[in-house]
């Protein structure tokens, strides 16, 4: 739910990394902070198991810049990927603007993409979202690794819709930045057009 | 987007008034003021040192865990919480079903006289808030994104 706050001229809006385990959502936001300037950026907050699996949420706080005085700023949200965190995901869903679905090329990883993006589906569903009606986005993430699979196989499955989609390797940061301008850019866009 | 929450000048100052108020006579040290998804509204009293985004947004995740809680347990949403720390305790509310009530005291303080001044404010923001709906979604107020072209929107992300 975004924002908008005439007192203090921002934009406010939440976006949600959403994918499976280990698809690299929280990989995503630390390069997004470690390559962000202070000034434009808070604190990321990483709610983590031991092992560093998302836990209940990260969160990083994130200026893209000023449109007609106003400023905008971005709530970056990822959900914890593990199956049985389903009802944190659904909490974090909640008032969301933008949704990014990170999927993990590796071809074993092929069956927990395809459950989680039907979670996504589902969870949004459940609070009166339509994904073909929200901003979105598709990432397909690890493109780097050897056992990743075809481009187009992916493409198939997972963004049959063929909404913006990207291929990152986001530990090197490919990818992470067109991924992120899109799916801000289309939620701008759409609160443009739902004004 | 139907649901979306907008705030003006108008009743940025209510909303913030209401904050000093309740900061004062509840000798309280902060007052904050949370969307529940999480977004910073307004606050009052000792706020240089604190980080109030990633305030706002645990506290948020906090209320949203705690409502799974409640509804699991067919509960009504819990009304509020309370945390108590060796120097800081912190009263969390839910006010008029989309606002969070962050009150940050110590010693200076006491849990009952918090209760008691929220209960005040809180009845005073429901009523501030309830005129923000109506007023935002009277849609007779100037939308910013009426003057925003897709050239704005294209020109932020060309770097
Ligand atoms: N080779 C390779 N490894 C990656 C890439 N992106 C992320 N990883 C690694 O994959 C592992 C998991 O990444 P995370 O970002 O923690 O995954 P996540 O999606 O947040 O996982 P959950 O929190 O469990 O949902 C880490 O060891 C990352 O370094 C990539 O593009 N290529
Ligand atoms: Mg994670």
């Amino acid at each position: 739910m975004s924002f908008i706050n005439y007192s203090s001229r921002e934009i406010n809006c939440k976006i949600v990394y959403y994918g499976p385990g280990l698809c690299g959502k929280t990989t995503n936001l630390q390069y997004i902070y470690n390559k962000t300037n202070p000034e434009a950026k808070g604190k990321m907050i990483s709610l983590a198991t031991e092992t560093e699996r998302t836990l209940f949420f990260d969160f990083l706080p994130l200026s893209l810049g000023e449109i007609r005085g106003f400023k905008t700023r971005f709530h970056l949200y990822t959900v914890p990927g593990q199956v049985f965190y389903d009802a944190s995901r659904k909490l974090i869903l909640k008032g969301v603007d933008g949704v990014v679905f990170v999927g993990d090329s590796q071809v074993e990883r092929m069956e927990a993409n395809i459950e989680s993006l039907d979670n996504l589906r589902t969870n949004l569903a459940e609070q009166g979202y339509d994904l073909d009606k929200l901003p979105y986005c598709v990432q397909l993430n690890k493109r780097d690794l050897p056992n990743s699979a075809p481009l187009e196989e992916l493409t198939d499955v997972l963004n049959p819709t063929k909404v913006p989609q990207f291929e990152a390797v986001a530990t090197k940061g490919v990818g992470v930045f067109d991924t992120l301008k899109a799916v801000a850019k289309l939620v701008l866009t759409e609160l443009k057009r739902g004004s | 987007m139907s649901n979306q929450l907008v705030m003006y000048e108008e009743e940025l100052q209510q909303i913030s008034a209401i904050c000093d108020v309740l900061q004062r006579d509840s000798n309280a040290k902060a007052v904050l003021v949370i969307d529940k998804n999480g977004q910073a509204m307004a606050h009052s009293g000792e706020v240089e040192h604190l980080d109030v985004t990633s305030l706002s947004s645990l506290t948020a995740g906090n209320v949203a865990a705690t409502g799974g809680i409640a509804q699991l347990l067919s509960e009504k949403e819990f009304a509020g919480q309370f945390h108590e720390g060796e120097k800081t305790n912190v009263h969390i509310s839910i006010v008029g079903a989309r606002v969070i009530m962050v009150v940050l005291f110590d010693e200076r303080s006491s849990l009952g006289l918090v209760r008691l001044r929220v209960r005040k404010a809180a009845a005073e923001l429901t009523h501030v808030l309830e005129v923000l709906v109506k007023k935002s979604e009277a849609g007779n107020q100037p939308s910013v994104f009426a003057e925003i072209t897709d050239d704005d929107i294209d020109n932020l992300f060309n770097d």
